[in-house]
């Protein structure tokens, strides 16, 4: 059910753009999930297909990069891979853990006439 | 019309997202000859929730504004929300401005019941929506009266998972999780766990009669969140309730003392301005 908001905040999105960069169809489009943010990616491609219906995006293909989360790990003082909250940091086992990246959903680029 | 931005539109998606200004490069790569225009590419770099922070800044300012406390109460269907706030607004209430706003899918069943208490409560019908958003909130706070130096509950809707990912202005998001419902749960929706600052065990009256280690709650839920706050408590017979508020008045204390603070900082560049006149003449 999050992914149909999701879907529809990216089709405003997409004609907001239209506006500030003048083009009225959008043929493709690269989003950016990362791993920590809670989205199914599946979801939001079978819900972009229906919610892009009869817009600007109508029919276009959807390009889903999958981001994976990192964390800065307190007692290791460096930057390790979290896969999703909870999990304790690879190299020594601490939660001491500040997610640093992988909560984003943003559009990257787009293919545009 | 859209209190917070001025514009013409009602709350709808994500955030009621609508167009505002936003500055971008682009590449293009088509050209200018004559027939069928070229597709081209363009460089976005846009967040989606963007729009719901934008209102969520907003909703922030106002609450410091006007020294409000505000917390953002998470909880699956059936955790005692609302049985909670019932108790905790009767006793706040009398010391207090206190208002809440309601988030459900349908019906204002939860509103009647707190507004049995005198409270002014606010429901929203968030509809095929999982979630409440900040600009739902913002447009919730034109049906409340003031509640300057007061404490805001905002319920939002029951679920686990979507309310984790949007930041409403709340000064906390506060989860519930009840003895019914397993201890395990915070390995399960983690994301939930991690954003909140605070988790009340709910419904500890029926510790005699449920399998709940609340030891190993506390447990998992510091393994997603190391910060996390815990109070045991029972909605029924008011066993904890006494911790919880004294946070919450605590947390107001503070709201007031930074506006408080943010009111003499500008009285002291009003003085300012003040006396650079009089040096003048």
């Amino acid at each position: 059910m999050h992914e149909i908001a999701l879907c529809e905040g990216l089709v405003q999105a997409l004609e907001e753009q239209a506006g500030s960069h003048g083009f009225r169809r959008v043929h493709r489009v690269w989003l950016e999930i990362g791993s920590l943010a809670s989205v199914e990616c599946d979801a939001v491609r079978f819900n972009f297909d229906i919610m892009a219906r009869g817009t600007i995006a109508d029919n276009a293909q959807l390009d889903i990069m999958e981001i994976n989360g990192t964390a800065w790990c307190l007692p290791c003082g460096m930057a390790v891979d979290l896969h999703r909250f909870g999990d304790p940091c690879p190299n020594c086992d601490s939660r001491q853990l500040q997610v640093l990246d992988g909560t984003q959903i943003k559009i990257k680029k787009l293919e545009v006439t | 019309m859209c209190g917070i931005c001025g514009c013409e539109k009602t709350a709808s998606g994500l955030g009621g997202y609508h167009p505002h200004d936003h500055v971008h490069s682009e590449v293009a790569e088509g050209s200018n000859t004559a027939g069928p225009p070229r597709a081209r590419m363009v460089q976005v770099e846009h967040d989606i929730m963007a729009a719901n922070q934008s209102y969520a800044d907003a909703n922030r300012a106002h609450f410091t504004e006007h020294a409000i406390f505000v917390i953002n109460l998470l909880s699956s269907p059936g955790s005692g929300k609302t049985s909670l706030l019932v108790e905790a607004v009767s006793l706040l209430k009398k010391r207090f401005p206190v208002a809440v706003i309601e988030g459900d899918q349908q019906t204002s069943l939860d509103t009647a019941r707190i507004s049995a208490t005198g409270v002014p409560a606010w429901q929203i019908n968030t509809g095929k929506a999982c979630h409440l958003d900040a600009h739902t909130i913002g447009h919730a706070l034109e049906h409340l009266p003031a509640i300057d130096g007061g404490i805001l509950f905002i319920e939002n809707v029951g679920n686990l998972v979507c309310p984790a990912g949007f930041d409403l202005g709340e000064a906390h998001k506060v989860v519930i999780l009840s003895v019914t419902e397993g201890d395990d749960k915070p390995l399960k929706y983690p994301n939930i766990f991690h954003a909140a600052d605070l988790m009340l065990l709910n419904k500890i009256d029926l510790l005699p009669y449920v399998r709940f280690d609340m030891n190993s709650a506390v447990e998992v839920a510091r393994q997603i969140n190391p910060k996390i706050g815990v109070f045991a408590i029972s909605a029924l017979t008011g066993d904890g309730l006494g911790a919880w508020l004294e946070w919450m008045i605590a947390g107001l204390d503070h709201a007031k003392e930074r506006r408080q603070m943010a009111l003499l900082a500008r009285r002291a560049e009003l003085q300012h301005e003040l006396d650079s006149i009089d040096l003048q003449f």
